[in-house]
């Protein structure tokens, strides 16, 4: 089964710049018909255009789960817009092959002074599904939201975590050949994002074609087998997820750095030689720090502590008594391997002159390094996101033949 | 990628294609779409209808207070005092028996106005086509209709007016005044999505028109000559075939109706078009 599902051609689409306001008063069409004689045929200038998307081409196969990523406004709504038939295309076309079911939005069409049962067949009818469907389906949606008791109270009276959940489970249950995603999964706590990206694996795997949206690389990387990467409208990159990814988060980040400090010392860095910052070995690393110093360090410290996203600290490293001449420099640090999960790490490195932190020492710089690291080796730690804790470890499983 | 690890069991074997490109042929009706979706339509009228009558403390009982009230206020003024005439009907009767199309149509033209700007986030949200949207607020006040209707059946009983033969075609108008309803609701809701000051212009819009139907008097105060100019009002038409078949008295509304029913064609052919070609639109301008 290698069939396109969807396949989109030179897909394109253009606002006008006027029309983004929300919208125009009869005084404005008035005043414009007045104004038209005078004005010389086709005198629209091209800026007052806007491509949200242009000239996208792809193709997406039956059962892939393929994941979009980009800056906000890249144009990842559009694409998903333009493919539910939301908004009609200016220019190309795309083709879907079966059913398409899209959930731009936790909780479409819902009303808060139905009921939740009442909700459920409203919200479930609007995204697509047979009110038979929906019938057989109410059992499931009400358990997976666990909102059993609330069923004939208002909307209105449910707790906000509660709405999300009936709404999700409501979405949850379509069952179309092809679902687009948009970044609905930023919603709700851990647990319940959890469920929610538990059940799209689910319907991955029941061979449903998914597209998905989504500025959480972490979810990318865990439901996606290629990734769209979308710039100004266009396709910047396609590829395997981790190759994707890894190229948009070091691209992503301005070349500035936060400075603590006496002043600018540590001018950049790299891995194993790579600028980019981006390390897909499992084994030797190392990291090459250039800086530039004024004066000689004697006595010094130097420190460096990898950081997850919430701000962990994943590990950290501190040499003390370290001597380092005045001028341009080159540390290296060596470690043999690196075994964090596949993500986006920042970095922080210090550097102190006689003495360190706590003996008094004197602070030349901290630096939050950019780009920040990146590791995109291979998953091997548990395939459940709960389970996989924060190293990346590969173990070797076997039973002993008695 | 190589076949993939589970085979897919999905529920429809035979794969639909569906093609997305530019607007064209905006004046093709999506009839079948429109089939596809009725349950849509079903549950969007349910919803206005559920909603309404939740958020109002006597809920139904508003569909027969407001004709029954109206019909009170045009009974003393123009039936007493203003002495218009009624056809020999019982002023009652006669006012009542044209407010209901005329409520209908007037409400129907109120929620179609605000029907797309009303669910602005649904359209911008999810598909399904936009033609359901004021053709369910024109189908959730044919609810209040039916209330209201079992009003004018108790009048008939008081004032012992009979329903003739002529009963049969009373569906027949009742259609009539949906489609009028829809193609004017069409134009509205689509204009009104671009243009917001249609909603405002609107009450003024059906406050002439009140006038310009038989409402508060009987077509046949109107010189012979410009009648046929009086039945492109498609109202007119309507509210005489209402009057007609549910009373029986006077005659059947011949040339007139003709007229009428030739307008409710035009206004609905001319309504969907202009509805489908700024349908591809809406989701952007809102």
């Amino acid at each position: 089964m290698t069939e396109s599902v969807i396949h989109v051609e030179g897909l394109g689409k253009r606002y006008r710049v006027g029309e983004r306001e929300r919208y125009f008063a009869l005084r404005d069409v008035i005043a414009r018909a007045f104004r038209a004689p005078f004005r010389r045929n086709g005198a629209r200038k091209p800026k007052d255009f806007l491509w949200a998307l242009r000239d996208v081409s792809l193709d997406v196969k039956q059962g892939e789960v393929v994941g979009l990523i980009g800056r906000n406004g890249a144009g990842k709504t559009t694409l998903l817009k333009l493919l539910s038939r939301i908004t009609r295309p200016t220019t190309g076309f795309a083709e879907i092959h079966g059913r398409i079911g899209s959930l731009l939005e936790v909780g479409t069409g819902f009303h808060p002074e139905l009921t939740g049962r009442e909700n459920i067949y409203l919200s479930g009818a609007i995204l697509g599904m047979r009110k038979r469907e929906i019938e057989r389906k109410k059992d499931a949606i009400v358990a997976f939201a666990e909102v059993e008791r609330f069923l004939d109270t208002p909307l209105k009276h449910f707790s906000t975590g509660m709405q999300m959940r009936l709404a999700f489970a409501v979405a949850a249950h379509l069952e179309p050949e092809i679902l687009l995603v948009d970044e609905v999964l930023a919603v709700g706590d851990i647990e319940f994002q959890k469920k929610c990206l538990g059940k799209m694996q689910d319907i991955s795997r029941s061979g449903r074609t998914i597209v998905f949206v989504s500025h959480q690389m972490g979810q990318i990387r865990r439901l996606c087998e290629r990734v769209f990467w979308i710039d100004g409208g266009q396709i910047r990159e396609a590829g395997p997820t981790g190759k994707v990814i890894a190229a948009y988060e070091s691209a992503s980040l301005q070349p500035d750095a936060n400075l603590l400090g006496d002043g600018r010392c540590f001018l950049k860095w790299s891995i194993c030689g790579k600028a980019n910052a981006v390390t897909d070995d499992m084994r030797d690393v190392t990291f090459h720090f250039h800086l530039r110093l004024r004066e000689a360090v004697t006595q010094g410290h130097f420190g460096i502590a990898i950081l997850s996203d919430a701000g962990t600290v994943m590990v950290g490293w501190g040499f003390d008594n370290i001597d380092v001449p005045a001028g341009e420099q080159e540390l290296t640090l060596s470690v043999p391997g690196l075994p964090l999960r596949p993500a986006a790490y920042s970095l922080t490195c210090s550097i102190y002159n006689r003495g360190n932190n706590l003996t008094g020492g004197h602070l030349i710089e901290q630096w939050y390094a950019l780009p920040p690291l990146i590791i995109n080796t291979r998953p091997v730690s548990h395939p459940q996101d709960r389970w996989a804790g924060v190293l990346n470890i590969p173990a070797k499983f076997q039973v002993k033949p008695e | 990628m190589s076949a993939h690890a589970h085979p897919t069991a999905l529920a429809h074997p035979p794969v639909s294609v569906m093609r997305i490109t530019p607007p064209t042929r905006w004046w093709v009706i999506p009839f079948a779409e429109l089939w596809e979706f009725r349950e849509l339509v079903y549950f969007f009228v349910w919803r206005d209808v559920k909603i309404r009558y939740k958020q109002t403390a006597i809920g139904a009982a508003w569909a027969v207070l407001q004709p029954l009230m109206m019909m009170l206020v045009f009974s003393l003024f123009f039936g007493r005092l203003g002495n218009l005439g009624s056809d020999g009907l019982p002023y009652p009767i006669f006012y009542y028996s044209a407010l209901l199309p005329w409520m209908y149509f007037a409400a129907a033209l109120q929620n179609s106005t605000n029907a797309i700007v009303e669910n602005q986030r649904l359209i911008t949200k999810v598909y399904f086509p936009r033609l359901a949207l004021p053709l369910s607020s024109v189908l959730s006040g044919l609810v209040d209709f039916g209330v209201s209707f079992l009003m004018f059946v108790v009048l008939m009983i008081y004032y012992q007016i009979r329903p003739t033969p002529a009963i049969i075609w009373f569906p027949a108008f009742l259609l009539l005044a949906i489609l009028l309803a829809l193609g004017v609701g069409l134009w509205l809701s689509a204009m009104n999505a671009i243009y917001r000051d249609v909603r405002y212009v609107l009450p003024f819009v059906v406050q002439f028109w009140l006038f310009g139907s038989p409402v508060v008097y009987p077509s046949s105060r109107v010189p012979e000559k410009w009648r046929w100019l009086y039945g492109l009002n498609p109202m007119a038409g309507v509210i005489e075939g209402f009057r007609w078949s549910l009373t029986g008295r006077g005659n059947p509304p011949g040339h007139l109706l003709l007229i009428s029913s030739a307008m409710v064609v035009v206004v609905l052919l001319s309504g969907m078009a202009y509805f489908q070609k700024m349908e591809t639109t809406m989701a952007d301008v809102a």
